[in-house]
């Protein structure tokens, strides 16, 4: 049983349908975070010793683990990040800034692939703009055509799976239809890094950004895919110390990248953390887990059927998460009644406001799925729902 | 005196085993709170929070200040008039002089976790920065 593999369940006995938020992680990345702080625990390309030099090791171990992973060529680069937030930032910043007119993002974006353009002073119309989507929440692609055709030469940044409604972007077309246009393209794969088998030799994204707590790995550590065409135009937008060749008073250069972006100490337990992580999803397996959330969909999409006014977003094709609504009741009194009988579910705007205020909701009730989640969890939470709407339908 | 309605407050929440029914006497509670006019509901009276919205209006009357509140949550509306029960009709100096530690007797994870969910926890703060203002 897959459950057991994970201390949190050991733990607790809570139905967990949050996965999209975060992971639980298995006792495996665990053991490897705890080993490096007790048996070898150093910093990277510094010391000229035996944990030194094990630790980077490990360090650049991981880095090509994640690579190959991703289906990454061993040209390409793979900088280390604090997640997906910082990726897009990175990539804003050091690639995006003074070379863009134009960067495209979809309906569906999550706040980090919205502000980060804001700070830019792009604004609607302004710098950035917005793909349309149809009444299934999938995206509107002749509306994406129009606007790479209106502004060639753009940035697109849009997101492989929506994180709020689970809707799954057809990426290798988006970015075969950006190609005609000469648009650079990053995606955020912060939902899609876990469930999809990934191939960047096959999508050729300019850059592909991933977070390690969504894969199962610790917080505060991710991933940004640099395509080897592209590398040598970014320039990193922080410094000190470990990416610098040398110094003087005059003037620093840079080490190579991935180096030069990986500025300061890295967060090496989360890199060699993030590893085991992704190790963890390959043993699971890419069809195993597509298969248990294929199944779950279809008793969750069904059980919604039983129940009087309910919405639920998007097509019935979700990758792992659901967003619905109960007519006449806040998704948050939905949240604290489904919390008080143990089970965890994401009430609110999942930060995507404008896609919800795009729809005229505050918020909605997201459940999200992970390979441990079960048959049992999904009753657990339909039972849960059906009295907690009693309560609250008064 | 907030003292005491906080154990009246704990006494009565005791009373419930299981947390769901705690939960379904809130949501009960919350629709007897004497809501604030929907006129009264703007922008400025607003504490946001991640899902619920709740405005807030204290005043000071004869020294003691008196709370309105409302939410869009019905349970955020219940723990909202558990606060008021606590809170109004209080002076400024006794409630400056309050702990809010003491809150976490009732149990209520929503009114003490300083979440951007459900803008209680901003809700006692501007409480407290309302009795400093206005403090005699």
């Amino acid at each position: 049983m897959i459950k057991d593999d994970f201390p949190y369940f050991r733990n607790n006995n809570i139905v967990y349908l949050d996965s999209a938020s975060t992971t639980q992680k298995p006792q495996i990345v665990l053991d490897s975070i705890m080993e490096y702080y007790t048996h070898y625990c150093s910093n990277t390309h510094r010391g000229s010793y035996n944990h030194g030099d094990k630790t980077t090791t490990k360090f650049e171990e991981s880095r090509n683990y994640i690579k190959e992973f991703i289906g990454g060529r061993p040209k390409d680069t793979l900088i280390f990040t604090k997640g997906v937030t910082e990726g897009i930032n990175l990539v804003a910043n050091s690639y995006v800034k003074n070379n863009f007119k134009s960067v495209i993002i979809s309906s569906l974006e999550h706040h980090s692939n919205i502000t980060p353009w804001h700070m830019q002073g792009r604004t609607l119309g302004n710098g950035l703009e917005v793909i349309g989507y149809n009444k299934d929440l999938t995206i509107d692609l002749n509306h994406l055509e129009d606007l790479l055709k209106k502004n060639r030469d753009s940035f697109l940044s849009i997101t492989h799976i929506s994180n709020a409604f689970g809707i799954l972007h057809p990426i290798k077309e988006i970015i075969d239809l950006s190609r005609k246009y000469n648009a650079k393209i990053l995606i955020d794969g912060a939902q899609a890094a876990n469930k999809l088998k990934l191939d960047m030799s096959w999508l050729q994204p300019d850059f592909y950004t991933f977070s390690a707590h969504k894969c199962y790995g610790p917080t505060g550590v991710g991933a940004l895919y640099v395509n080897s065409s592209i590398i040598n135009d970014l320039t990193p937008y922080q410094t000190g110390g470990a990416v610098i060749d040398r110094v003087s008073y005059k003037q620093s250069t840079y080490l190579p990248a991935p180096l030069k972006f990986e500025a300061g100490t890295q967060n090496i337990a989360g890199v060699i953390g993030f590893k085991k992580g992704v190790e963890y999803i390959k043993s699971v397996g890419f069809n195993n887990i597509k298969e248990n959330e294929k199944k779950l969909i279809k008793i969750i999409y069904s059980e919604f059927n039983k129940i009087d006014g309910v919405t639920v977003w998007g097509d019935t094709h979700n990758m792992g998460n659901i967003s619905f609504n109960v007519d006449g009741i806040t998704p948050i009194d939905l949240g604290i009644l489904l919390d008080k009988q143990k089970i965890a579910v994401r009430a609110g705007h999942h930060c995507a406001m404008p896609i919800m205020e795009s729809l005229g909701i505050d918020g909605t009730l997201r459940i999200s799925l992970g390979v441990y989640s079960n048959e049992s969890d999904i009753q657990l939470f339909f039972s849960g729902l059906i009295k907690a709407i009693k309560i609250l339908r008064g | 005196m907030i003292s005491e309605r906080i154990e009246k407050i704990r006494q009565d929440l005791e009373f419930f085993e299981e947390d769901i029914d705690k939960y379904e006497y809130i949501v009960d509670l919350g629709r007897r709170l004497n809501i604030l006019e929907d006129e009264l509901k703007d922008d400025s009276l607003l504490i946001h929070g991640c899902t619920s919205k709740v405005w807030l209006l204290p005043s000071l009357v004869d020294g003691k200040i008196i709370i309105k509140a409302d939410s869009n949550s019905v349970i955020v509306k219940g723990l909202v008039s558990i606060l008021v029960y606590i809170f109004s009709g209080i002076e400024p100096l006794d409630i400056i002089n309050f702990n809010v530690k003491d809150l976490e007797v009732l149990n209520l994870t929503e009114i003490i976790s300083p979440t951007r969910q459900n803008g209680l926890f901003h809700m006692i703060n501007r409480i407290l920065e309302y009795a400093a203002l206005w403090r005699l």
